[in-house]
């Protein structure tokens, strides 16, 4: 079918609609003057005096451990939980509960923390925010494993057993290493959700430590400077390479598993 | 140790610790929300054990209802753009030779994976005053207008967040169709138009309806961005909730806010459900 040139005008209108924002996000952040609007010259400066913002540091350290451990948390719960679903029950209401933190509004979740930290008193702080972050990575990660799961192949594991091997020798040995590039890709997924996530961190964060997404919203609350689009520019960059690298560990762990 | 036994051990030790982990964490705190709607605002915050029914009353107060409608305008209508905006783009996708589909695919989601509060912030730059489209519209004899700070900003703003979960179903659901069946279409007369309208648009309403619901359920909820982007008023449910929480510090109606924005939500699933068995 012959499809003409202006056809495809609703595509570029998309794709510009995605990037036209993105890309003057960058371009501003090399801008020599102090106003995140009109570009005057081209400069590094921001990113000198990014390095310099202990807030931003900060942030970006506490971000880096919540997300560290709330993937940790996440990905030996989740792991489990998808493999007792999958193999030791069959009940939806179950499903339905592991799956519930993935699907409801970020910010029902939050309240719904704030409250009961508030009800057993507990002070918050970072902690409170990888108990909060594990508790939706686990969903996602159950979720991703799960349906690895499903296409594995249970004759590996029988077999393991007719041989005389043990359940735990049969899980550490048999099971785990059959899921070994879904409970990465959970954990991968888990890792870059806490990374961004603001809602929940912002109710559950108390006043002192602050995640770098806090950071980055207090300082736009506070004035728009080129400072903040260096910061944009760089976290662009990071996750944009995340993605891609991802994409292509995907697919690396695809070829192999239908090796 | 028996078969059944092992298996009752087994699924003990898989099952305890993340179910223990959904029970503390989830269900709890739920329930919790749940039954401050039912109690009263203490003087200081927190709640009074005491129960009454004006955490729903209130909830009509016209000063109320006017949110949560003005909620439904908004992210309706940041649906039906995203709508409008997503078909097209899925179905050129879907189209595509395959060694373009992947990338293309790829080039949606991409600006999905960045950090949300920056992608917000993006459009702070364009719109605002001062900003890139102002500077623009001077160049052509036309402005400045006040862009930033109003309901079509926080369209914008939801619409550039959440295209791409509109996008992954539609391009599902499109690809999943056979060509033969537009094939069969065209050699019967058909015109291009007739059989996109009695052909392949039946035959995505799943897919259509399943995007529908990703942009308008985090749409309806959002408070971030009508904060950012629409100067702070208290124009969505989300922002309602989050100053009752955060600063009139009054749980309880924050609480029956919260579970107006669910109803809301569990509705739309079931009315989504029922429209996609019946497609």
């Amino acid at each position: 079918m012959r499809s003409s040139r202006w056809l495809h005008v609703p595509l570029w209108v998309t794709y510009a609609f995605l990037y036209v924002p993105i890309i003057v996000l960058v371009v501003m952040s090399f801008n020599s003057g102090r106003s995140a609007y009109s570009y005057e010259g081209f400069s590094f400066k921001w990113y000198a005096e990014l390095a310099e913002d202990e807030l931003v540091r900060d942030g970006l350290i506490n971000t880096l451990i919540v997300a560290t451990s709330s993937t940790v948390l996440a990905t030996v719960l989740g792991t489990m939980l998808a493999v007792g679903l999958a193999r030791y029950t069959r009940s939806k209401t179950l499903d339905a509960i592991a799956l519930m933190p993935a699907v409801l509004p970020d910010l029902v979740l939050a309240i719904g923390l704030l409250v009961f930290y508030g009800v057993i008193q507990l002070t918050l702080g970072l902690y409170s925010v990888v108990l909060a972050h594990a508790l939706f990575s686990m969903a996602f990660v159950a979720a991703v494993v799960r349906t690895r799961l499903v296409n594995a192949d249970t004759s590996l594991e029988e077999a393991s057993r007719d041989l005389g091997a043990g359940p735990v020798a049969t899980f550490m040995r048999i099971t785990l290493p059959q899921l070994a590039p879904g409970i990465l890709a959970g954990a991968l997924l888990a890792f870059t959700l806490s990374l961004d996530e603001f809602v929940i961190a912002f109710f559950t964060i108390g006043n002192s430590d602050q995640t770098l997404p806090i950071v980055i919203y207090s300082m736009i609350r506070f004035g728009v400077t080129p400072k903040i689009n260096a910061l944009a520019a760089i976290l662009l960059l990071v996750s944009f390479t995340a993605v891609i690298a991802g994409q292509r560990m995907t697919k690396i762990g695809e070829a192999r598993a239908q090796d | 140790m028996s078969p059944s036994r092992g298996r009752r051990l087994g699924a003990f030790v898989f099952l305890s610790p993340g179910l223990t982990y959904l029970v503390v964490l989830l269900l709890v705190p739920l329930g919790l929300v749940l039954s401050y709607t039912l109690f009263q605002r203490g003087r200081f915050g927190g709640v009074v054990h005491e129960f009454t029914g004006e955490n729903f009353e209130r909830l009509f107060d016209p000063l109320y209802l006017d949110v949560v409608l003005g909620s439904l305008r908004i992210a309706g209508i940041t649906t039906l753009i995203a709508l409008a905006l997503g078909y097209p783009t899925a179905y050129l996708i879907a189209r595509l030779p395959r060694k373009w589909k992947t990338f293309a695919l790829v080039a949606i989601v991409l600006p999905f994976w960045t950090n949300f509060i920056i992608r917000v912030y993006a459009w702070i730059i364009l719109l605002n005053g001062p900003g890139l489209l102002n500077s623009g519209l001077k160049a052509i004899g036309l402005g400045p207008y006040e862009l930033l700070y109003n309901e079509s900003a926080i369209v914008l703003g939801l619409l550039y967040s959440y295209l791409p979960l509109m996008v992954l179903p539609l391009y599902a659901a499109i690809e999943r169709l056979d060509p033969q069946l537009r094939e069969a279409s065209a050699n019967l007369g058909a015109s291009g138009f007739t059989t996109f309208r009695k052909v392949t648009l039946p035959l995505t309403v799943p897919g259509v309806l399943t995007g529908c619901l990703f942009v308008f359920v985090p749409s309806f909820g959002n408070f971030v961005i009508p904060e950012m982007l629409g100067g702070g008023k208290s124009v969505m449910v989300g922002n309602l909730i989050r100053s009752q929480f955060l600063q009139a510090r009054d749980w309880p109606f924050g609480a029956t806010l919260a579970l107006a924005l669910i109803a809301v939500l569990v509705v739309l699933l079931i009315a989504q459900s029922w429209a996609a068995r019946r497609a």
